[in-house]
C-alpha cells in the first residue's frame, strides 16, 4: 500500500470483485440440495429396515448412487461456500483467515472424495 | 469496542450484536448461520461416515447403527434433521428477500415466524413418520 497519495492510500482496500460469482455458486448449489437432500431424506424415511444388506442393496443401485454422488457434490460444495462467508466474518487477522479458508478447502475436497469413493466402493464393488 | 487513537473515533456504530433488541428476523438469520454451520460440521462428517461403514462392511455398518440408533444418536440425528428444514426454510426466505419482496416490517416478521414454524413442522412430521409408521 502507498503512504503518499490518496489514490495510494486505499488502493487493494476495495471488494475483490468475484461477490456475484460466490452469490449465484451458492445458489446454484442450494437448488441442488433443495432437491437431493429432500430425496435422501423420504429414501431413508421409507426403507423398509435399516439393517446393512436392505442399505447396500439400495445404494448399490445406479440412480441412489448418481444421486448420492450428486448430494455430496452439491452439500459440500454448499458448506464450503457457506462456511467461507462464516470465516471471513469471523476470523479478522489475515494469516489466520488465510489458513481458515485453506484448512476449509481440504476438508471439503477431501471430505467429498472421501465420500464419493465410499459410494463407489458400494456401487461398482459388487458384493 | 472502543478505538480512540482511530480516525473514526467518535462515530456512530451500525447496530450490532449486543446493541440490538431481539426480533424474529434476527433470530431467524443467526439461526440460519448456526443451522448452516451445523449442518456442515456435524452432517457432513457423519454423512461420510454413513457411507464408509456402508461401504465397508457389515461388521463396519454394526457399529455405525448402534450409536445412530442410541439415544444419543437419535438426539444428533434429530438435530441434523431440525437443521436441515430450518436451514430449507430460511433459505427459502432468502430466495424471496433477494427478489427484493418481504423487507416491510410486518411482512417480514410474519414470514420469520413462518420459517420458524415450518422448520418444527417439518422436523416433527418426519419423525412422527420415521418413528410411528
Amino acid at each position: 500500500m502507498g503512504n503518499g497519495t490518496s489514490i495510494g492510500r486505499v488502493r487493494g482496500l476495495g471488494s475483490a470483485k468475484h461477490g456475484a460469482h460466490h452469490w449465484v455458486a451458492i445458489r446454484f448449489a442450494e437448488v441442488g440440495n433443495l432437491v437431493l437432500v429432500p430425496w435422501l431424506l423420504v429414501s431413508l424415511a421409507l426403507m423398509p429396515d435399516y439393517s446393512w444388506p436392505t442399505l447396500h442393496a439400495w445404494l448399490a443401485r445406479p440412480v441412489p448412487a448418481t444421486a448420492m454422488i450428486l448430494l455430496i457434490l452439491t452439500t459440500f460444495y454448499e458448506a464450503r461456500l457457506g462456511v467461507q462467508v462464516m470465516m471471513e466474518d469471523y476470523v479478522h487477522d489475515h494469516g489466520l483467515k488465510f489458513a481458515s479458508l485453506v484448512a476449509l478447502n481440504v476438508l471439503a475436497v477431501g471430505g467429498g472424495a472421501f465420500a464419493i469413493l465410499s459410494v463407489l466402493r458400494i456401487a461398482l464393488g459388487g458384493a | 469496542m472502543t478505538a480512540s487513537s482511530s480516525p473514526n473515533a467518535g462515530r456512530p456504530l451500525s447496530p450490532h450484536l449486543s446493541i440490538w433488541r431481539w426480533g424474529p428476523a434476527m433470530a431467524v438469520s443467526i439461526i440460519h448461520r448456526i443451522s448452516g454451520n451445523g449442518l456442515a460440521f456435524v452432517g457432513l462428517p457423519i454423512l461420510a461416515w454413513f457411507l464408509a461403514a456402508l461401504a465397508g462392511g457389515e461388521e463396519a455398518w454394526v457399529p455405525f447403527a448402534r450409536h445412530a440408533g442410541s439415544w444419543y444418536g437419535l438426539v444428533v440425528l434429530i438435530g441434523l434433521s431440525w437443521s436441515f428444514f430450518q436451514h430449507l426454510a430460511s433459505g427459502l426466505r432468502h430466495f424471496v428477500l433477494d427478489i427484493g419482496a418481504g423487507y416491510e416490517i410486518e411482512t417480514n416478521n410474519r414470514w420469520s415466524w413462518v420459517v420458524l414454524a415450518t422448520g418444527a413442522v417439518l422436523t416433527a412430521l418426519f419423525w412422527a413418520f420415521v418413528l410411528l409408521r
